[in-house]
């Protein structure tokens, strides 16, 4: 029933093998899918590329901006599901954390300047975690399902924003349905002068690498996979208190998906609207599972949707071929993952059968 | 002379394994046939094949003497084969008459479906209430749901996978006196299992199988236990991992010889004590009602106890992994604990052998993990405890059930604990993986670790035990001299002039 986050990833994925491997099957699929909707699949191509990774400038103001949510909602995701939360509510904890960064900047960035930055980005963390405290308590206290509480927020945080944006949190004209601009003194800083690409890019790359660490080599980590793996023996082996260290891992999730809203909004929008995430919550899934729930393939595999995602762009301006092309490219990595996982789980059963 | 069943010639490889090699099987007309072998000898594969769960790579099946190319398991329930697994295969939500019915053609009727358990109840004796759920049945009863789902199904050949091994003594009896009324109305039943005391008293054939083939068949009348046991372990293998345990030929579980326990002894210091426990579970029935009792240093205390009794919920007691709802407890530090299903509470089958060692005690663990100590503490391990398996990075999947066992306990007693818990610790393994627990047992006793041990074979408690402790319905009793006449009535609840446990002046205290 859950995603048994894989342990031990196989011999071959190496990051780098994998890195290219992942490209070259990234690429034939989108190839089939674009002559399959009857586009040229040359040009469209062709744009795609460039999009992405056609110039330093395509790479970090379009691909790496793209990919920096991803990362961090992907991790998110990925230590969900190792602890055997399936926590589909990313997309509500990047709005909730977002809503409360941008509450924050406005209340307080005239006066505080860049300490608003921080604290902005702390507050929205705290926002993502308060979001998932709902379903995990849910979870804990009555035994809700987590996959349908967290999709439901997300529901709840979609419109919620909705709200806040036609209403209190309204630009000053009553026009728009977004949020003022943010105080230019809690705008992120640019990580590469003259591109787009801001600090938040190092902050979720530095987050994943915190979490490779922490699960490879520390206890509460190594704790997280085996209540994932086996909620039993963890509590009968371990001695671990299950449901404590699963509300832990929610949370951390949480607060991971919330930061990535923060960072959306004092990084790139600079103000707060309803559609300020296309489905990054839910692309996050794709990263996550790209990544085999690995912390630090997250990095590849975000960096990866994010070029796709920013390419795909370019091809709708360059080549007319519709964006959404990209989310079919997206659900069918799911698919193929999953498919391909559920087979391997299959082949391992049957090879155990054989031991009786 | 025509056979109900016959297997003949039946070859199986998985992968690089050959489960079965040529293995033979003829079940005689209104006989009980025991097949026995060790764990891996292909007893399961076998029956598999013969249930149509699986296809041979050769040989052939015989049903009533006519060659069956039995494609499914409905083929092999269509021509009257019956298979109740170790496993049960059913619906916990649903109702006795709803799992009896599933899997048939047409159209659900219950009143239909209910009267037709409440015939084939009074029909067969195995009486059941059609519209109980099946997971508020005790395990015997979930069992006779699966009898009765296969003779539903007229099933004139019944296939039990080591039925007595999850139930009590006393309901393991019943079952065995209704397989015999079974097979004197001229039906058969294959009998898997290890005991080679319940092989030789009911069955009227025995197969022996070993390394998938067939050692030795005969009528049961014609062999003994020293011919089974040459039989199922082969003259020429030395694999016991140390001297003392290959010269246990035969393990005193399986030994009729009543063992008696040593009795009172010079006991060492309390190492647990229990003062008044009650445990209430959240439906309210109490578990465990007024429990008092002292585990000492160099002791092994048996349980013996019916399924249900408050065993489960006392073991985890003394194991520190539950809380009581009344009543003082004072446990040691360091407790091992072996639980009766290792897959699910003792190992993680998916992680490495070195992440399972790893498990232990990992809740209060703080800060980075120590990996390249606990590499070297899991090779130790598994050289000291005799596990075989390709090293700490094989997971724990790959190893034999023996092996898993012998894994967990090396995991738990490496650290000599204080005291041991263990739940029915030798369940599924062969006589060699049987052989090799006990005496790691008798060894952490000896070391001075108080042992709590539970074991649904009364046979093993007796065997193990230097005290005998019952539990009947939650409470605990002292059996003097623990006779398994004596013990086996008072798990049954019958007085027999034994001393209540409750009272603490009776528990032998030591300065």
């Amino acid at each position: 029933m859950s995603p048994r986050g894989p342990a031990r990833l196989p011999a071959f994925a190496g990051p780098v093998p994998l890195a290219i491997l992942l490209t070259a099957g990234i690429v034939g699929v989108v190839a089939v899918v674009i002559a399959a909707s009857g586009f040229d699949v040359a040009p469209a191509f062709a744009a795609l590329v460039r999009g992405a990774v056609g110039s330093p400038y395509a790479i970090m103001s379009a691909t790496l901006v793209r990919a920096t949510p991803l990362i961090l909602a992907g991790l998110a995701v990925a230590i969900a599901f190792q602890g055997g939360i399936l926590n589909i509510g990313a997309e509500g904890q990047i709005l909730a954390g977002a809503a409360l960064g941008t509450t924050v900047t406005l209340l307080w960035g005239r006066t505080l300047g860049g300490g608003a930055v921080i604290l902005a980005l702390l507050v929205a963390a705290a926002g993502g975690a308060a979001w998932a405290a709902i379903p995990a308590w849910l979870r804990r206290r009555f035994g809700v399902l987590e996959v349908i509480s967290t999709i439901m927020m997300n529901f709840i945080a979609l419109y919620g924003v909705g709200y806040l944006v036609r209403g209190p949190l309204q630009e000053p004209t009553r026009i728009y349905p977004q949020s003022p601009t943010i105080p230019a003194a809690t705008q992120l800083p640019m990580l590469v002068p003259g591109t787009r690409l801001h600090v938040g890019f190092g902050i979720a790359v530095l987050a994943a690498l915190i979490a490779w660490v922490a699960i490879r080599s520390h206890a509460a980590g190594f704790r997280l996979r085996v209540v994932g793996a086996s909620p039993s023996a963890a509590a009968s082996a371990g001695q671990v208190d299950v449901p404590a260290a699963i509300t832990r891992a929610f949370l951390v999730s949480g607060a991971l998906a919330g930061l990535a809203g923060g960072i959306e909004v004092t990084g790139v929008t600079y103000a707060l609207y309803e559609n300020i995430s296309p489905g990054y919550g839910y692309t996050a899934i794709a990263v996550a599972l790209l990544a085999g729930l690995h912390p630090g393939l997250v990095i590849i595999s975000g960096i990866c949707i994010g070029a796709l995602e920013a390419g795909a762009a370019a091809m709708q301006r360059e080549a007319g071929v519709p964006l959404v092309v990209v989310n079919v490219v997206e659900a069918l990595i799911i698919l193929a993952i999953v498919g391909a996982r559920a087979a391997i789980a299959r082949r391992e059963r049957t090879t155990v059968e054989a031991g009786t | 002379m025509t056979f109900a069943l016959e297997l003949r010639d039946v070859s199986k490889r998985f992968g690089s394994v050959e489960a079965l090699a040529r293995a033979s099987l003829r079940v005689r007309p209104g006989t009980v046939h025991a097949l026995l072998g060790e764990n891996g000898a292909g007893k399961t594969t076998l029956m598999r094949i013969a249930y149509g769960a699986m296809r041979p790579d050769a040989g052939t099946v015989f049903l009533d003497g006519i060659a069956a190319n039995l494609r499914s398991s409905a083929d092999a329930i269509a021509r009257g084969l019956g298979m109740v697994h170790q496993h049960f295969a059913l619906v916990p939500a649903m109702t006795v008459a709803e799992n009896v019915a599933l899997g048939m053609r047409g159209r659900y009727d219950a009143g239909a479906a209910a009267a037709r358990v409440r015939a084939l109840g009074q029909a067969t004796g195995l009486v059941l209430d059609p519209g109980a759920r099946v997971e508020t049945l005790p395990v015997g009863a979930q069992q006779r749901v699966e009898i009765v789902k296969a003779l539903a199904r007229d099933a004139r050949v019944l296939i039990l996978d080591e039925p007595t091994s999850v139930l009590p003594p006393g309901e393991a009896e019943e079952l065995l006196r209704w397989v015999r009324r079974f097979r004197d109305q001229g039906r058969c039943v294959v009998l898997i299992t290890h005991k080679l005391r319940e092989a030789l008293g009911i069955a009227d054939d025995v197969t022996v199988l070993r390394r998938g083939a067939t050692i030795l068949t005969g009528p049961a009348d014609t062999l003994d236990e020293p011919a089974l046991v040459a039989a199922l372990l082969g003259g020429d293998e030395r694999e016991g991992p140390t001297s003392s345990e290959s010269s246990a030929t035969l393990p005193p579980a399986i030994s009729p010889a009543a063992i008696l326990p040593r009795g009172p002894l010079p006991a060492g210091n309390p190492v647990a004590t229990l003062r008044h426990v009650s445990i209430t579970d959240a439906r309210g029935r109490r578990a465990l009602h007024d429990a008092s009792l002292d585990v000492h240093q160099g002791e092994i205390v048996g349980l013996a106890a019916v399924e249900g009794s408050g065993q489960h919920e006392l073991l985890r007691l003394l194991a520190g992994r539950l809380t009581p709802t009344a009543g003082d407890v004072t446990l040691p530090e360091s407790i091992a604990f072996i639980p009766e299903d290792r897959h699910r509470d003792a190992l993680v089958l998916g992680m490495t052998l070195l992440e399972n060692v790893a498990l232990r005690g990992l809740g209060a663990r703080r800060g980075r993990m120590p990996w390249g100590e606990l590499r070297d503490s899991t090779e130790s391990l598994l050289a000291r405890f005799h596990v075989r398996a390709t090293g700490p990075g094989a997971l724990a999947r790959e190893l034999s059930g023996g092996n898993q066992q012998k894994l967990v306990l090396g995991r738990e007693l490496s650290s000599h604990p204080a005291m041991v818990v263990a739940e029915n610790p030798t369940r599924g393994l062969d006589i060699r993986a049987i052989a090799s627990v006990q005496a790691q047992l008798r060894a952490a006793r000896d070391a001075g670790s108080a042992v709590v041990l539970h074991s649904s074979d009364l046979d093993e408690v007796l065997a193990l035990a230097d005290r005998v402790l019952v539990l009947h319905d939650g409470r605990v009793q002292v059996v003097d001299t623990p006779t398994r006449e004596r013990v086996g009535r008072a798990m049954l609840g019958a007085t027999i002039g034994i001393s209540s446990g409750a009272a603490p002046a009776d528990v032998p205290t030591a300065g």
